[in-house]
């Protein structure tokens, strides 16, 4: 283990998941960061309803919105995320390790389903808040780097449908 | 005998239209349409179906590889009520564009909002067909390009009605939404029977669907 100081982004998007800032807010994972090598943990909160708790050791930063999203995520050593898809695509495109938090109180959920895909191929781990703690156990560093699509791809593929090539 | 006559060429013309119909769609579905059937020289002119949030920034992360000179001019049709992607569209045309400018934004009422039940979406899909008839007649692209929002539902279903009638030839590209890699969403559902092209991005569906495409990783 490194002893680098590390840092936790923790993003919500747009979405009410006031569940996962709840959670993370909980001693047995705050300890758990903390033992991880992580000294700050920057929340981006939305609009949901939250209480701005406080930690001896940790620093916890609250931000509803940021206008440089990437850019946080870019300072972090983690992000643990909603499960939309966009925050997703974004985060792994920085080769950040990520862990997806799924919102079981949303109905028909078919969120699931993209993080599951991730998952199975090594991109990001998912999991419930409940299952949180044991998600942070896995090995982050065995996670693959999502790779850089071929724009290129679709353009040819359109013209071709097209009849332009 | 007058009244059996007209009734009888009523039935016959009925029945045309749907052999022409049932000919199409199984046109469709069997792929011989995917590629076009003669060499396109001049630009193909482009409806882009924008609905909400998610769907916006994926079809334009998608068309920004696109050669514009090829796909001009390009109408954008999105629901009325959606600011969001209004801004996120002129952003990315004045981007890729700069000053050639050669789009359009047309807005239609909402098919379908966000957790409105299937029932009341019928009406509500019913209205936005007719509001988008005229439109459509007007138009009358080359090419639909859509990933799946509500909006979509209605412009395809004219434009398929509009190729029924030999009024325009339009083909119709559907791209399945990143989010889904195990089913087909809704509109994939319904549109796997009228688009010409079904592109997926995630190998299961591929296997779900045999005329759907993969080429690998797009986003």
């Amino acid at each position: 283990m490194d002893f680098k100081e590390k840092r936790l982004f923790v993003t919500v998007g747009t979405t009410q998941f006031s569940k996962l800032i709840e959670t993370i807010q909980q001693d047995e994972i705050l300890y758990k960061l903390s033992s991880m090598g992580f000294k700050e943990i920057q929340f981006q909160v939305g609009t949901g309803k939250y209480e701005q708790k406080e930690h001896q050791v940790l620093k916890l930063k609250y931000t509803p919105f940021f206008d440089d999203f990437l850019g946080e995520v870019t300072k972090s050593d983690l992000v643990i995320s909603h499960a939309g898809a966009g925050t997703c695509l974004e985060v792994l495109h920085t080769g950040k390790p990520l862990i997806v938090v799924i919102n079981e109180d949303l109905m028909d959920n078919h969120q699931s389903e993209l993080a599951e895909q991730l998952q199975s191929d090594e991109y990001l781990y998912f999991c419930t808040c409940n299952e949180l703690v044991e998600t942070l156990d896995k090995n982050l560093k065995s996670l693959r780097k999502y790779p850089k699509p071929n724009k290129q791809n679709f353009s040819n593929y359109l013209n071709k449908c097209m009849g332009f090539a | 005998m007058e009244g059996n006559l007209a009734l009888e060429s009523g039935i016959l013309a009925i029945l045309l239209v749907l052999v022409r119909i049932f000919f199409l769609v199984h046109k469709v579905t069997t792929g011989h349409t995917k590629v076009w059937h003669k060499k396109r020289v001049n630009a193909a002119k482009t409806l882009v179906c924008i609905g909400s949030g998610g769907h916006t920034t994926e079809m334009l992360c998608l068309m920004a590889s696109l050669d514009f000179l090829k796909y001009s001019p390009r109408h954008y049709v999105m629901a009325r009520t959606d600011e969001t992607s209004y801004l996120k569209v002129v952003a990315f045309e004045n981007e890729k564009t700069k000053d050639a400018k050669d789009y359009f934004i047309r807005t239609i009422p909402r098919s379908r909002a966000v957790n409105q039940s299937y029932f009341s979406s019928i009406f509500t899909t019913i209205y936005s067909i007719l509001y988008c008839i005229p439109m459509m007649l007007r138009l009358r692209p080359d090419l639909i390009l859509c990933n799946g929002p509500g909006t979509c539902i209605p412009i395809c279903f004219i434009a398929f009605l509009l190729k029924a009638a030999f009024i325009c030839d339009t083909k119709i590209v559907f791209v399945e939404s990143f989010c889904r890699t195990q089913t087909f969403s809704l509109s994939g559902n319904i549109l796997i029977y009228i688009a010409d092209n079904i592109l997926v991005q995630w190998p299961p569906l591929k296997r779900k669907l045999k005329r759907a495409d993969y080429i690998g990783q797009l986003l």
